[in-house]
């Protein structure tokens, strides 16, 4: 396999194999996995690269001189290499391991906000953000007594922009967006929106949490300060997940956390502090998932992610066909631009009973709120039904989920 | 009829759909739309079931047969859920409401096809049912 793939020649069938989890029934029936927005599967490489570290090579890193303590540490940081090159990173030291995007959007909140918002500021998010991406800068903003502004969404699910033109001014300190939305699959216009930011001197953070398995990320391209990706939702371990930042933002910030690897030296007079990344890496980090996301990045590097958006373009073009000719049922999030999220309701039906229902015929989809309360809010809903895909999807599992709809929609609408 | 009686009749029931997931879901869905309508007035903040993912409102009244409950959910399998629930303890004096042992649940493998947190919830459901016996009880000692 190379990057070079054209779309037809992925082989789907050849990728399912590689997800041992894939091959199980539930309930009776072969499993369909459509909650990939959540966490996706892990293929087999990113399994054995755990248990290679843990039966090979299980040692705390940078401080050891011996072998093991050498070897593992060179896995390490070779991840920090694949990431940096993932994203376009410039220099590898703006990588920095966290537990996953909550972390790292908690580290910026906490370190910049604390060290540079002001009381009067302003920090402007948008409607359309995940609680992770809302509540780390309400705590801060409550702190600095700083105002938090929101973009509003409009009725297909997307930012509106001239909104957010208007919210900018000389007070806005930070914009932190989403890149792509996580319930309705809206591929935001980022580029646009941090350069009216830095237009104000405002810098910009984006919660690529959605987009890293499935769109290119060029944040030397993008010139976003702040770029966060999660792990398990890129087919890497869970636990793990960078926070990318501007060299010279991230060394006038302050550190995080305090401990072991993010000190040079400590008296009880004084603690210096170790230069980045390390600076922002307190502790023993989470060496076997760290090591284990390197092999993630290669198979979507290797599968090169236009054959991947491709394909999963076509799985969500086939469900929205679908699920239109279903009785009472509405999409939420109809934007052109999305990454493969359909969320719906269908009147009469409550997302619950929905999900159940199609768990009982083996298929897993999300119910709920998705953890962005204030979009569901803006919809005058409770929740919806949210299908999300991945790479190893089929049109076939797409037809049984039609089916299941199909079925729960005839049983209670009489 | 007693509280075990009933609870054996719903085993019986349950047992015919011989473990299929989808027709046990469409069953307990259909044992909800049958449940009398609860009164509109009845549906309200304070009657609603804490603990429960899904709303679930729940009263209870006293006559000479016994205990009678009504109750009603936003989900439609919640509202079946609950229906098993005022089909075993309606009719029932308080303190058998009160000493009752469920173990409907465990033989039909309720927790399999609800899952942990509803799983949660019914027994807030049932606690809720059990607090009103114990209010009724405590106020038939006193009267």
């Amino acid at each position: 396999m190379n990057a070079v793939l054209s779309p037809s020649t992925i082989d789907i069938k050849k990728i399912r194999e590689q997800f041992p989890v894939l091959h199980q029934q539930v309930n009776g029936k072969p499993l369909i996995y459509f909650d990939n927005a959540a966490t996706n599967q892990k293929p087999a490489r990113v399994i054995k690269a755990l248990t290679d570290y843990y039966e090979g090579y299980n040692a705390n890193i940078h401080r050891g001189i011996h072998t093991l303590a050498e070897k593992a540490t060179k896995a390490y940081e070779e991840t920090r290499h694949s990431m940096q090159q993932f994203i376009n990173a410039k220099h590898v030291e703006e990588i920095i391991f966290t537990r996953g995007v909550t972390e790292s959007i908690n580290l910026v909140a906490s370190s910049y906000g604390r060290a540079f918002l002001k009381e009067g500021d302003e920090v402007i998010v948008s409607g359309l953000e995940h609680h992770s991406n809302i509540v780390p800068w309400q705590m801060i903003c409550e702190e600095k007594k700083a105002i938090l502004k929101v973009i509003p969404v409009t009725p297909i699910g997307e930012m509106d922009i001239d909104a957010y033109r208007k919210l900018l001014s000389q007070r806005t300190k930070v914009v932190a967006v989403n890149h792509a939305s996580n319930s309705l699959g809206t591929i935001n216009p980022v580029k646009e929106i941090i350069k009216l930011a830095h237009e104000v001197g405002a810098v910009v953070l984006i919660d690529g949490a959605q987009a890293a398995a499935h769109l290119e990320i060029d944040v030397q391209d993008l010139d976003c300060d702040f770029y966060c990706v999660s792990s398990h939702k890129m087919y890497g371990p869970t636990g793990t997940g960078i926070l990318y930042g501007k060299k010279e933002l991230l060394e006038k910030m302050p550190p995080y956390m305090g401990g072991g690897e993010m000190i040079k030296d400590v008296t009880f007079a004084k603690t210096t502090y170790n230069d980045l990344p390390y600076k922002f890496e307190a502790g023993t980090p989470n060496i076997a998932d760290v090591v284990a996301l390197n092999e993630a990045i290669h198979f979507i590097n290797e599968l090169g992610k236009e054959n991947i958006a491709s394909h999963e373009d076509g799985l969500l073009a086939y469900t929205k066909e679908k699920l239109v000719a279903i009785p009472k049922l509405r999409l939420i999030g109809t934007s052109k631009n999305k990454v493969s999220v359909q969320s719906f309701v269908i009147e009469g039906i409550h997302p619950f009973d929905i999900g159940q229902m199609l768990d009982a015929r083996g298929i897993a989809v999300r119910t709920g709120h998705h953890c962005t309360q204030p979009l569901m809010d803006s919809f005058g809903l409770e929740g919806t039904v949210r299908a999300s895909f991945a790479v190893y999807n089929t049109k076939e599992e797409i037809d049984q989920l039609i089916e299941g709809l199909k079925r729960i929609t005839n049983f209670m609408i009489k | 009829m007693s509280i075990d009686s009933i609870q054996n009749e719903i085993i019986n029931e349950f047992s015919l759909l011989d473990g299929d997931m989808e027709m046990t879901v469409l069953y307990v869905m259909e044992l909800g739309q049958k449940l009398p309508e609860m009164n509109k007035a009845d549906k309200t903040e304070e009657n609603i079931v804490k603990g429960c993912q899904s709303k679930v409102w729940l009263t209870a009244r006293i006559d000479n047969e016994g205990m009678r409950f009504s109750a009603d959910s936003n989900t439609a399998i919640t509202k079946g859920l609950v229906s098993l629930l005022v089909r075993i303890f309606s009719g029932q004096r308080p303190e058998d409401v009160l000493n009752a042992d469920l173990y409907f649940m465990k033989k039909i493998g309720m927790e399999r096809f609800i899952g942990t947190q509803r799983s949660n919830g019914f027994a807030s459901m049932i606690k809720q049912i059990k607090f009103y016996a114990l209010a009724y009880k405590t106020q038939m000692a006193t009267e």
